[in-house]
């Protein structure tokens, strides 16, 4: 089985803080591990039906079908679409990473992919109601429409820069 | 989230999994692609997953909201962005947690550029996601998107202040 330089490198990144953690605070480093135990039991199914859905778009959904619809020839449209589906889904922003992955693998373009997982992770369509109720409405409105503006900004500069 | 819903999911999973046990033996010409993708990216997923979540049960555990308060409360400037943005990508969980929080320091005299900043960065810079971003989509692709919500984050907070701010200013 090959293991990627980025595996290693995370994992040590992780194993690093957990020696230094438990150098500091023993009981307090058992807590995280808990709750670490926690979130996986927790997102593990999740992120097999992702991987499921990432298998499926790969198996039969043509390379040509995905370029068409948000790849560099779709354009504005395209990557709009894919905005408002970021924005409005709510999916874990830690499993969408092999989703937004797949995606560029089998066609769509950096600006489409980049547009996906920034409005997915930083408008919060479905906390759009609490937002507004401790916050007030206009504090909502203006963070998550400019948010909406930066995001579509961010990607576009990322389809310029990547390409 | 909650035990049953937990359940339901595990559940929601074996009718996915027997459903395309069904579905590939309707297409057995496909079933070997379909195999080598699922599983390379399970593999991929499983090989950073635990580290991934150890990282943020650590966050969890060591970084407390009170230090949010103590610093995001009375900086201001460039240097209280940058702290805003700092302070937004180490606590970990959802961020409605985050909101009583904001509306506690919004009527303490935060700039509401910072608040807007801390809540943004909270929602989409976490370390953990940064990683697994890394591992799907490349260093280039992450240190870039990274870098430009940095910049237009901040740039956001300011105009979004300007614009927070100036109807009050009518009124008076």
């Amino acid at each position: 089985m090959k293991v990627s330089s980025t595996t290693i490198i995370i994992n040590a990144i992780a194993i690093f803080f957990l020696i230094l953690a438990f150098i500091k605070d023993k009981k307090k480093t058992k807590g995280a591990l808990k709750a670490a135990l926690k979130s996986f039991v927790s997102i593990l199914p999740k992120t097999i039906m992702i991987i499921f859905a990432i298998g499926y778009l790969l198996t039969f959904i043509p390379p040509s079908a995905i370029a068409k619809f948000v790849g560099d020839q779709a354009g504005f449209g395209g990557t709009i679409v894919i905005s408002f589906l970021g924005a409005v889904l709510f999916i874990p922003s830690i499993i969408s990473f092999p989703l937004a992955g797949s995606l560029l693998q089998s066609g769509a373009s950096v600006t489409s992919v980049a547009a996906f997982i920034t409005t997915l992770t930083m408008i919060g369509f479905v906390t759009l109601p609490l937002e507004i109720k401790i916050l007030g409405k206009k504090f909502a409105a203006l963070r998550n429409g400019f948010s909406y503006i930066v995001a579509l900004l961010i990607s576009f500069l990322m389809g310029v820069i990547l390409r | 989230m909650k035990k049953d819903n937990i359940l339901k999911e595990y559940l929601i999973l074996a009718v996915i999994t027997a459903v395309t046990i069904g579905v590939f033996s309707f297409y057995p010409q496909k079933s070997t692609l379909f195999e080598k993708n699922f599983l390379n990216y399970l593999v991929q997923m499983l090989q950073i997953f635990p580290a991934v979540m150890v990282l943020s049960g650590l966050l969890k555990v060591f970084v407390s909201k009170d230090i949010v308060g103590k610093y995001l409360g009375k900086t201001s400037g460039f240097r209280g962005l940058i702290i805003a943005v700092l302070l937004g990508t180490l606590p970990e969980g959802p961020l409605y947690i985050a909101f009583p929080l904001v509306k506690e320091l919004r009527e303490k005299g935060a700039k509401i550029s910072n608040l807007i900043v801390f809540l943004s960065a909270w929602a989409c810079i976490k370390i953990p996601q940064e990683l697994v971003e890394f591992k799907f989509l490349g260093l280039k692709f992450m240190a870039l998107r990274l870098s430009l919500t940095i910049i237009f984050v901040i740039i956001m907070g300011l105009i979004a202040e300007k614009i927070y701010e100036r109807p009050e200013r009518h009124k008076a």
